[in-house]
């Protein structure tokens, strides 16, 4: 259930593009997202250059294909929604393809770079960018701690589903609010607790 | 409400990149100022509590879920500024970690769910709080406050599709924020409930000032309100207001008007020839303001039946 959610590629493997240097890798996805956010919509050979890439990047980085479309699935719906609003509109028939077709080379490429590139390396790359220390503080912790509080939100659910049998729907919102409430009871907790870890290790 | 890459053009990008920039410096300025080293890793642990909560799904009618977004809940448990910083953290990982929510767009996020969902919610909360006080008034004022926050962040998110010409601002504002003010009640009534139940385990974390910041953080608040109200200006008032565009009377009266290029890309409504959009869009509008009267008036009654009589003045006891 925590793979469904979180969607990640865990088990990473040794590929031309994860070798890369992480600030390449984020510099050419800049450059190729902004390239796309501000090309014109009848551009597109544009976006067939683009998806030639991105197809070069995909081979290149042996993610599995299956994967890759289930993130895409996954992430789509709001431009699903919106592309069917706009359909919708008599006069927008051209430039909704332009939208999905722009949302969807950025979003690939923000996948395949997310899933080649382990975290702590784009952190770096953020801190040599002149980020905020305080900012990178709070992501770098939360990116460790992420996966803790998820797994410990499940094991809740999972002893709040085993012990609480009622289809009223009223109960079971109580129950679920006693579960976030005390989640987060214990992420103070456990930041006590980080606090004194970190003091004791000579952190200032 | 993450608004993808593709979505917003350059200038929405830029404008509101700018703008977040802005607050969230204003906000890590602050924290810096005011939180004490001991609540450092919190910020950290606050945002993956956020990220984590996320996922818990509470089961809506007809089998389909909804869950917590929480902008308002981290204001009123850490404070404007700390959550600020926390859900711009947030919106960071998601961006790079997860794909969701656009890079380019990620300075719009923030704004919407940062600046206008948790710094203007929490405005929200800390005026109602003021007129009601005791704990039934916490968990009332946290309730409004969850709905108005995502309400408004949506009218936000509209004005800036609109603004990028991706949708007309008719379509864009009717949906956007007829879909919201449903999902709102439900972020309202999650953030009360689990407002409730931190009380109930642990009063000392939802007592006034055991956040990062002091009590009255007024100082901030018109800060960020004036930001806030600088993003709406840009973003809305022109479509919700008659009068002429403001940067198209600006550049009227400059005199540039004819030197502008070529529209490139066809506006995608000239005119907006939808029979009934512009009525709609007013209707919606109408329909928001009554939906504030009786959001305001459930969440009362929600504090009424959820805490009990004399719980409010009573010193909140330790279990």
């Amino acid at each position: 259930m925590i793979d469904d959610w979180i969607g990640h590629y865990h088990r990473r493997r040794e590929s031309p593009v994860s070798r890369l240097p992480a600030a390449l890798k984020l510099g050419v996805a800049l450059a190729m997202i902004v390239g796309t956010v501000l090309a014109p919509p009848w551009a597109v050979g544009w976006f067939i250059a683009m998806a030639v890439v991105l197809g070069v990047a995909v081979v290149l980085s042996r993610l599995p294909l299956l994967f890759l479309f289930k993130r895409l699935a996954w992430l789509s719906p709001f431009i699903l929604s919106v592309a069917l609003v706009n359909a919708w509109q008599p006069a927008a028939r051209g430039s909704w393809r332009a939208v999905a077709a722009k949302s969807t080379i950025c979003l690939l490429t923000i996948i395949v770079v997310s899933n080649t590139t382990p975290f702590s390396r784009i952190l770096r790359v953020l801190k040599a960018a002149r980020v905020p220390g305080l900012l990178i503080t709070t992501i770098a912790l939360m990116h460790r701690y992420l996966f803790v509080l998820v797994e410990e939100a499940e094991r809740m659910r999972r002893a709040r589903a085993s012990r609480t049998f009622t289809r009223q729907r009223c109960a079971r919102w109580q129950t679920l609010s006693t579960v976030v409430g005390q989640l987060f009871v214990r992420a103070s907790e456990r930041a006590e607790h980080i606090y004194d870890a970190m003091c004791a290790r000579g952190w200032k | 409400m993450h608004i993808p890459d593709g979505f917003i053009d350059g200038k929405t990008a830029a404008t509101t990149a700018l703008l977040s920039a802005v607050g969230v410096g204003l906000a890590l300025r602050q924290v810096r100022r005011r939180l004490p080293p001991r609540r450092v890793p919190l910020l950290g642990l606050a945002a993956a509590f956020l990220f984590a909560a996320q996922m818990v799904n509470f089961p809506v009618a007809g089998g389909t879920s909804g869950h917590l977004v929480g902008g308002v809940l981290a204001a009123a448990l850490l404070g404007p500024s700390a959550a600020i910083v926390v859900l711009t953290a947030v919106l960071i990982v998601q961006c790079f970690l997860f794909a969701d929510g656009g890079v380019l767009a990620l300075g719009a996020n923030i704004f919407n769910m940062a600046i206008i969902g948790a710094a203007g919610g929490y405005a929200i909360y800390r005026a109602m709080c003021t007129v009601l006080p005791g704990r039934r008034g916490q968990v009332a004022a946290v309730a409004f406050a969850g709905w108005c926050s995502t309400v408004l962040a949506s009218i936000c998110c509209a004005g800036q599709l609109a603004w990028s010409g991706t949708v007309a601002w008719p379509v864009a504002f009717t949906a956007m924020t007829s879909v919201h003010m449903a999902i709102g009640v439900g972020e309202g009534l999650i953030s009360a409930l689990v407002l409730l139940a931190i009380q109930r385990v642990r009063p000392d974390l939802t007592s006034e000032g055991s956040g990062a910041e002091p009590a009255r953080p007024w100082g901030e608040l018109v800060r960020y309100g004036l930001l806030a109200a600088l993003g709406v200006a840009i973003f809305v008032a022109p479509f919700a207001c008659p009068w002429p565009d403001g940067l198209e009377s600006v550049a009227a009266k400059l005199g540039f008007e004819h030197k502008t290029a070529p529209r490139v890309v066809r506006a995608p409504a000239p005119g907006y020839q939808m029979p009934g959009v512009h009525w709609a869009a007013g209707a919606t509008a109408l329909a928001g303001a009554a939906g504030a009267v009786v959001a305001f008036g459930l969440s009362l009654l929600l504090a009424r039946s959820l805490v009990r009589e004399g719980e409010g003045a009573a010193p909140p006891t330790k279990l």
